[in-house]
């Protein structure tokens, strides 16, 4: 009797807590939604996913520091010389390129809106030729009026990739370049009016080598963010990037942190996408990745610039306490998670065999691997993820546990009844390959696949190993983790450079395992194609190939569990780059 | 000729101590092997008893290590995601500690923790025994020689130990590891038995300079004892005064050091899987199983239990040793 009412009472006291605790997040919810003068309440409300589709607790107030925070450092502030999502999400706030994602939540943010430019592209020529007009009255950071030439020296000098090593190489591929430019330091004086013609201040004219439809999303890259040829000190130019956004660089100490403050020159009249709603920012590096979620959490913090969601340990913390988890955006990602099954290596070079592989794999395992439901995203039965234009749910393989009655038909179609034996490659410094490898070799096992694991560093996996196909052959990997996310996102953005045969080279491949002649044909197809809608059925055309010649095992389609900062308003997770949208997130009053 | 150790006149300096303490032991004060005193001080350290039974039982663990786990376990690479929260991947219930997983599992794939400790005392140990035994082999040699011939000999030997003593041992066995594990095929063995050969013979290898210079220090002092002399003077010849005369009085440091060493390599080779250049996974390790847990923090149980089975075996062969050094050399301060 007393035990019971003992643990009825202990009942009875935690209802009470959590009835607490829900008061008083519904309360500050409140307060919050006053103090943002009408602007609709109720968007202030914590709740899980808040953020995603909608905007969480919208405001127009200006005032206060943004702080945010990360655990390493990315390639660059430099718009020339910059490949992560986080940065070109960040560079927004400093830098003006042509053409920008629209700020706002979810597909929404996917859609191109002119931002330098007056309007989006122009294409003439059969889509070799793309024109833009620059918007007049946009100034530099110094006064000084931007210029079509500007922008035409920042194009040019990004393509330098001996001094920028890190930026996409579109340009360089697709510009129609004279042959003896070099780059704009080694020959300043060779005319490259034939890929770019700058005929007044306010217009600038690209040319292509040949015909490209989605000329828009280069236009949307930081390399088109005008830098003043006068002010470029090549390299050392990151240590102060000359703003045309609305803020610029105050304190720049690299490796440990940046601050910006308002830019004076950048005038609301010429900008109609950006609120710049706080007063400044203060960027962290090198922050303790535990700590760092920590103090997200405890309100010391208000982002995780990395965007790619809190370390394991707080995982159990954020999504046990419904408090917490009510501060939790999970939002999928341009990315797929997946192992890519090489064809070099018998058996692995019959498609039987192949199946197998996928036949034989407990997936649930593979997802559990990268985090689970919440923080590795949804069991993906194809390589391209949902969030890609032309996507369709493929249902080609079963997605359970392992099939061990089908993978042993594949196998005897193969002509290995018994199995056979091969090695697994992971990046032996991220725990999640680590656990899809060890994942697999169990799984895989139960249908007579033995794996070898073999772990090899992330900085060279695909310079020396993974991605260098001697090494893979002589080395015997017949299964390899990957992954993969969207540069931009559209089957181009995502596709090209994972499926297409014939950007395989001697080594620093990203495509692994997808070598077919169909797969190359329909890719030269979609380049060609201007309309958007044949164009994404071709892609999706080139993704059910990759799963039906069983080229690749998916794992998942990324998710991530991002916590919401405390005090922000106007947060939402942009669909561009599926992290919250740091241009339009401004601080609470 | 006699081996010194089973003499009682060379060294009866060591005896009264032992004699005064015991009192009946007086009529028997002749016939008892410096071997014999050494037993009898060391069983009379209860500390270092309680180290040598737990050095006896973790080598009972590693040995019997299937059958442990077969009855109180479960294979130790099997997944048991049933074990886990599908939502945090962490185990169901805080630790998933229960009676059939008594030391709960993994966080992620649900691995018994248990089983995973059990098998991490056969690598550990099995790479500390066999990187030891080969220190004391190579230090044991070197030291013996540079110590009984001197002149250019010992110049030599003692600056090549000097030269491995500044080594950062650590950096260069990583990338040593690294590097030699990249050529398999021209090695003739691969995964974990290359794995294990190679922390064998760079732990092995590093560490033979401190045993060396003890040995050396050592064999220097007895080069110049009456048993030596009369064994030259009868005739014999270098080899076999250094082995047959020099290396039986050496047995006692030899022992003490040889189990002072096993520790520090237990550990070396935790640092080294911790650090990722250890055994390859699925296979368990200590360190890696460490480096695993570092990840989950909040998850406390799965850092617990390899880290204290790294401690209690440090802290078991430290405790033994130390008593066996007591026990063979009392003249040493502590």
């Amino acid at each position: 009797m007393m035990k019971r009412s003992g643990a009825a009472l202990l009942a009875a006291g935690v209802a009470l807590t959590l009835g607490l605790t829900a008061c008083g997040g519904g309360g500050g919810g409140n307060e919050a939604a006053k103090d943002n003068g009408g602007s609709s309440a109720g968007g202030a409300q914590d709740a899980f996913n808040a953020g995603i589709d909608k905007v969480y607790n919208p405001s127009d107030k200006k005032g206060g520091t943004l702080k945010m925070a990360i655990s390493e450092d990315w390639d660059s502030v430099d718009p020339g010389d910059t490949y992560y999502a986080l940065s070109w999400n960040l560079i927004r706030i400093y830098g003006r390129s042509l053409v920008m994602y629209n700020p706002a939540p979810g597909a929404e943010g996917r859609k191109l809106v002119p931002d330098l430019a007056e309007s989006l592209g122009t294409p003439s020529d059969g889509g070799k030729t793309w024109t833009y007009k620059l918007r007049t009255g946009v100034k530099f950071e110094d006064g000084t009026p931007i210029t079509s030439k500007d922008v035409k020296y920042a194009v040019l000098r990004s393509m330098d990739k001996s001094t920028f090593v890190n930026g996409p190489t579109y340009f360089n591929d697709w510009l129609d370049l004279p042959k003896d430019f070099k780059s704009v330091y080694k020959t300043p004086d060779v005319n490259t009016d034939q890929a770019i013609e700058t005929p007044d201040d306010q217009t600038i004219v690209f040319h292509l080598n040949r015909a490209f439809g989605g000329f828009d999303n280069f236009a949307a890259l930081p390399g088109t963010i005008p830098v003043p040829k006068d002010k470029d000190t090549g390299i050392k130019y990151r240590d102060h990037v000359i703003a045309s956004g609305p803020y610029m660089f105050d304190k720049v100490e690299p490796g440990k942190q940046y601050t910006l403050v308002r830019n004076p020159n950048w005038d609301p009249a010429t900008d109609p996408n950006r609120k710049a709603l706080p007063d400044g920012y203060e960027i962290s590096l090198g922050v303790n990745a535990d700590d760092l979620d920590n103090r997200i959490i405890s309100g010391d913090l208000h982002v995780d610039l990395a965007g790619s969601g809190v370390q394991p340990a707080a995982l159990g913390r954020v999504l046990s306490d419904p408090a917490m988890k009510a501060r939790v955006d999970n939002p999928t990602s341009a990315r797929t998670w997946y192992t890519s099954i090489i064809g070099d290596v018998p058996p692995l070079d019959n498609v039987e065999c192949r199946k197998a592989v996928i036949y034989g794999a407990d997936r649930v395992s593979l997802q559990n691997a990268y985090g689970g439901e919440f923080a590795g995203g949804d069991i993906a039965t194809s390589l391209m993820p949902p969030s890609i234009g032309g996507w369709k749910k493929l249902d080609l393989y079963p997605t359970g546990t392992g099939d061990a009655a089908k993978a042993k038909e594949a196998l005897t179609a193969c002509g290995k009844p018994d199995g056979f034996e091969t090695t697994m490659a992971y990046r032996s410094d991220r725990p999640k390959e680590k656990a899809t490898a060890e994942a697999l070799q169990q799984s895989l096992a139960k249908v007579g696949i033995k794996l070898t694991l073999k772990g090899y560093p992330t900085s060279d996996y695909y310079s020396l190993y993974a991605g260098k196909p001697d090494f893979v052959k002589k080395n015997s990997i017949g299964l390899a983790t990957n992954g993969w996310g969207a540069d931009w996102n559209d089957g181009f953005g995502f596709m090209s450079q994972i499926t297409d045969s014939r950007t395989i080279r001697a080594a620093g491949n990203y495509n692994l395992s997808v070598k077919s002649p169909e797969i190359d044909a329909l890719i030269d197809q979609a380049y060609v194609e201007t309309d958007t809608a044949k164009r994404d059925e071709l892609w999706a055309q080139v993704d059910q190939k990759v799963m039906e010649n069983a080229f690749v095992l998916p794992s998942v389609y990324s998710k991530s569990v991002l916590v919401r900062g405390k005090g922000v308003t106007n947060a939402f997770v942009t669909g561009a780059f599926d992290m919250y949208d740091y241009l339009a997130m401004g601080v609470q009053q | 000729m006699t081996a010194p150790l089973d003499v009682t006149g060379g060294d009866t300096e060591a005896t009264p101590e032992a004699v005064a303490e015991e009192a009946q032991a007086q009529r028997a004060i002749q016939g008892r092997s410096l071997g014999r005193i050494a037993w009898m001080r060391l069983k009379r350290d209860k500390v270092a008893i309680a180290g040598g039974l737990v050095v006896v039982f973790l080598i009972l663990v590693a040995i019997f290590a299937p059958l442990i786990v077969g009855w109180f376990g479960h294979p130790p690479n099997e997944f048991h995601q049933e074990m886990i929260d599908s939502s945090t991947m962490s185990p169901k219930g805080g630790t998933g500690i229960s009676s059939d997983f008594l030391f709960g599992v993994e966080p992620l794939n649900g691995r018994d923790l248990f089983s995973r400790v059990v098998y991490g005392a056969r690598i550990s140990l099995l790479i500390a025994f066999l990187a030891t035994l080969l220190s004391v082999v190579i230090g044991t040699i070197m030291g013996i020689v540079a110590g009984y011939f001197g002149g250019w000999v010992d110049t030599l030997i003692s600056r090549t130990m000097d030269v491995f003593l500044a080594f950062p041992l650590l950096v260069f066995a990583l990338a040593l590891v690294g590097v030699l594990a990249q050529f398999e095929q021209s090695l003739g063995v691969k995964g974990d038995t290359l794995r294990i050969l190679l922390l064998i013979f760079v732990i092995g290898f590093f560490n033979w300079p401190y045993i060396g210079r003890i040995i050396r220090g050592q064999t220097l002092s007895l080069r110049e004892r009456e048993f030596v002399d009369a064994a030259r003077s009868l005739g014999a010849r270098g080899p076999y005064i250094l082995f047959r005369e020099i290396l039986p009085n050496l047995i006692a440091p030899i022992l003490v050091y040889a189990t002072l060493l096993i520790p520090t390599n237990v550990l070396f080779e935790a640092a080294l899987s911790f650090l990722g250049v250890g055994i390859q996974p699925p296979t368990a390790t200590w360190g890696g199983m460490l480096s695993d847990a570092v990840t989950y923090y909040n998850i406390p149980h799965f850092m617990f239990f390899p880290g204290m089975a790294i401690f209690v075996t440090v802290l078991a062969f430290n405790l033994f040793g130390d008593g066996l050094r007591d026990a063979l050399d009392p003249k040493s301060s502590r």
